[in-house]
């Protein structure tokens, strides 16, 4: 048995950086089933509890080697409702793969990539369609339209419930249509996922605001019974530093919104976007790595990550890492800035930077950097993006009296997800900060159990 | 999907938009803008509530033709819809305890300037506007202002029409010749709004200003509006528009208005733009 996983086969570096194309293509069949024959079907199952919605990892394993793909997205989607988004993107080395038996020895089974294969197998040639038989007569509405709302609008449909979602946005999707580029996460398959839920009867309603058009309050005298809120973490912090308002700053959010949900990159959409030759990318999450690689297929010559820890404390998927790096992405680690300087006409010409020397271990476990003195230096740049993390917006906590929340603006839950106010409920972003998407989407189930079991309870 | 239910042109720049939409009329109050995106490949940009009736579930709005954008959106007929509008964004206008009051607008922004008018008017409080524009052609709003106020001064850059002059000439007269004013609202061009602001200054008098930064979502997600307020990061989306006009850091806002100008001239070429 190969000691090594099945390679994923990828487009070229040289050719990919000039393309919004999936980086990704996917395993083939054979490729598969070569890979779902390295698991050894150990009696423990650790994978399972790797992961957030406890998916039942090795029976579709086993499913894939028996070539019966479609059995094994059933197995699949009875936990998970967005396999072909969490196969893409979740951070499986942390999580399921971390815990893979074989990962001991050799490496661990690639479990992200079977998932994703089995996906798009159903999202090919799938028919399986799932009828919802049971309408028990009561009304729920999701507030939000990203992982966490997706799946807890899934749940409470299997339910019997009818469920409205209200997204602020023209496009459902939250994070995974504004803030994931379509290289890492091809919106199709956003697309799709979102049509199978219309399909079982959810309702979205886009451009709506809630607590502007209506607030909860409005939502509870409209008949709904309970109320979950996914409104995700989507408020840009900025660094505090001079030079953040000059012409070429950008916050991460508003240069990924540019591109991904506006389409700035295709000639037939109006978005304007500037199209640095320079950039600097402040940050070292997987918000920076997509900007950072954005960049790099807006054209241009030089594309830096500044980041104030070194490569191991970066909280970005490892496999996104890489890919930046092959495609000449520059990692400036342990570097800070301090302003952004600017020419005569008001626009970022140059970004100052200090070195950091790493200390003791801080409360988030990781090594503390501090300031090496003397040690400034300037890069020439032209933009300059901040993707230093996000925080909830106040549009539903400022119009909800009963709301509660943290010093950071997040929603104050209980073990059932139950805010401060009585049928409403909360979770993903709004809840824990800016985190993933397969925790969001687990939130979403349990908000989805949570509100059954209060409305069973009540009637 | 929004149905235009009335169109009419204010001038040869400016165009006034009766809008279907029920639940935002609903909700909406003076100060508060909407989002709209004209079809799929457009751009999401700001335009102010100019009016809005509840009963019948519309809103109005007034835009000047300025760029890309604008130019599509004034090409559009009675019957046609838009595909997107999100509203009402920001915070409503709240004035306590004043009583006499002068509302300035220079050029399109008399049309965010009107509502705001009336609106106090309504209340029983002493408005007095002033309304500027470059010529007598760009007049707009002139009837519907005079309607909503005790005295209506226009001026006009070239003296076409009524007074030649700026705003703050005339800002300065009436400063000059009644000590009892309490608040200006002042709605136009930043550099307008900015020596208004200098001049109220000297006065000591409350200056209100609505600022229009470059704005995406209109939910605080990007921060492409944040604009600088008594030396903070303000997002005018979500906490404005309107601001302290004396706390208002116009000099960056001006740059930064300044983001896209290379992209835009460029797409206004294209599309028959000045
Ligand atoms: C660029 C980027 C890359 C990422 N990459 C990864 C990755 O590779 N792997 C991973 O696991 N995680 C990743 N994440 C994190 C992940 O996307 C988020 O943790 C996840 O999307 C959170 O889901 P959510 O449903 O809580 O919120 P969101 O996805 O943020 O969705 C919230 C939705 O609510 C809407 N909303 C907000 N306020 C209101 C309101 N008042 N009324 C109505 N609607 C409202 C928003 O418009 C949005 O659509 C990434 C995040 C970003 C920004
Ligand atoms: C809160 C707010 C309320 C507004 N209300 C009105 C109104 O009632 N009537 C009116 O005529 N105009 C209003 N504006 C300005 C209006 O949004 C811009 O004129 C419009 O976006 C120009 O788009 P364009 O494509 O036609 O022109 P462009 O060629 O794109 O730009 C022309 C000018 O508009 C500014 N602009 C471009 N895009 C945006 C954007 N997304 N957001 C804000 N400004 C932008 C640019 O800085 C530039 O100076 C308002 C702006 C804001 C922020
Ligand atoms: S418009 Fe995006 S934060 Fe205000």
């Amino acid at each position: 048995m190969s000691l090594k996983r099945v390679a994923m086969p990828v487009q070229d570096p040289l050719i990919r950086q000039t393309n919004f194309n999936e980086v990704s293509l996917g395993y083939s069949e054979e490729m598969a089933v070569d890979e779902a024959k390295r698991c050894i079907n150990c009696i423990n199952k650790p994978c399972i509890s790797g992961c957030p919605v406890s998916v039942n990892i090795p029976e579709f394993i086993n499913l894939i080697v028996k070539h019966d793909y479609e059995q094994a997205y059933k197995i699949i989607t009875k936990t998970n409702s967005l396999p072909a988004i969490c196969g893409r993107v979740c951070p499986q080395e942390t999580q399921c793969e971390a815990k893979c038996i074989r990962g001991i020895k050799a490496e661990a089974i690639s479990i992200g990539r079977l998932e994703r294969f089995v996906a798009d197998c159903h999202l090919k040639n799938g028919e399986y369609i799932e009828h919802i038989s049971i309408v028990n007569g009561h009304k729920v509405a999701v507030i939000g339209s990203g992982p966490a709302g997706l799946s807890c609008a899934n749940d409470l449909i299997h339910l019997g419930y009818s469920v409205n979602i209200f997204e602020a946005l023209h496009t459902p999707g939250g994070v995974l249509v504004y803030g994931i580029p379509e290289f890492r996460l091809p919106k199709e398959v956003v697309e799709s996922e979102i049509e199978n839920l219309k399909k079982l009867g959810v309702e979205i309603q886009t451009n709506m605001v809630i607590g502007k058009i209506l607030t909860v309050g409005d939502l509870e005298k409209m008949g709904y019974e309970a109320i979950f809120i996914g409104t995700g973490a989507g408020l840009p912090n900025f660094m505090g530093i001079v030079g953040e308002d000059l012409i070429g700053v950008y916050s991460a959010n508003e240069f990924l919104t540019r591109i991904n949900l506006m389409k700035a990159y295709l000639d037939e959409y109006d978005t304007p976007i500037k199209k640095g030759k320079n950039v600097a990318v402040i940050g070292g999450g997987n918000v920076a790595i997509d900007a950072a690689r954005c960049a790099k297929r807006l054209g241009a010559d030089h594309v830096f990550i500044i980041y104030r820890r070194s490569i191991e404390e970066m909280p970005a998927r490892m496999e996104e890492i890489n890919h930046a790096k092959e495609e000449g992405i520059i990692f400036k680690l342990q570097c800070n800035p301090i302003r952004i300087n600017s020419n005569d006409k008001g626009e970022v010409s140059a970004i100052e930077c200090v070195n950091m020397e790493l200390g003791e271990i801080d409360s988030s476990g990781r090594r503390r950097p501090h300031v090496i003195n003397n040690s400034n230096h300037v890069l020439e740049v032209d933009t300059v993006i901040i993707a230093i993390g996000t925080s909830p917006n106040p549009l539903i906590k400022n119009t909800t009296d009963e709301l509660q929340t943290n010093n950071q603006g997040c929603f104050i839950v209980n073990d059932q997800l139950l805010t401060s106010k009585l049928g409403v409920y909360a979770g993903g972003d709004a809840v824990t900060g800016a985190a993933t998407v397969i925790l969001a989407m687990a939130a979403g189930k349990q908000a989805a159990k949570s509100i059954h079991e209060y409305l069973l309870n009540k009637y | 999907m929004n149905v235009i239910l009335k169109k009419a042109q204010l001038n040869q720049h400016t165009v006034l938009y009766e809008l279907e939409a029920p639940y935002i009329a609903k909700k909406a109050n003076a100060g508060q803008f909407i989002i709209l995106r004209i079809n799929e490949f457009g751009e999401r940009i700001p335009l102010t509530i100019a009016d809005y009736n509840r009963d019948l579930g519309t809103i109005t709005i007034i835009f000047q033709t300025v760029g890309k954008t604008t130019l599509d959106l004034a090409r559009l007929n009675v019957g046609d819809s838009i595909q997107d509008v999100v509203g009402p964004l920001g915070t409503s206008s709240h004035f306590e305890k004043v009583k006499k009051v002068i509302v300035i607008g220079g050029g399109v922004g008399c049309a965010i300037a009107y509502p705001q008018a009336k609106t106090l008017f309504k209340c029983g409080i002493d408005i007095d506007i002033v309304a500027g524009f470059r010529t007598h052609e760009l007049i707009i709003l002139e009837d519907e202002m005079r309607q909503v106020c005790n005295r209506l001064f226009i001026c006009t850059d070239d003296g076409s029409y009524k007074e030649k002059g700026l705003v703050t000439d005339i800002l300065k007269r009436l400063l000059d010749e009644e000590k009892n004013y309490d608040l200006v609202i002042a709605i136009g061009p930043l550099v307008m709004m900015k020596y208004i602001c200098k001049l109220t200054e000297l006065y000591h008098i409350k200056t209100i200003v609505s600022l229009n930064p470059v704005m995406v979502d209109g939910t605080g997600m990007c921060g492409g509006c944040r604009v600088r307020v008594d030396g903070k990061i303000k997002f005018a989306c979500v906490d404005g528009p309107d601001f302290d006009g004396l706390l208002v850091d116009f000099d960056e806002l001006i740059n930064r208005n300044n983001f896209y100008k290379e992209e835009e001239k460029h797409m206004c070429k294209l599309f028959g733009g000045k």
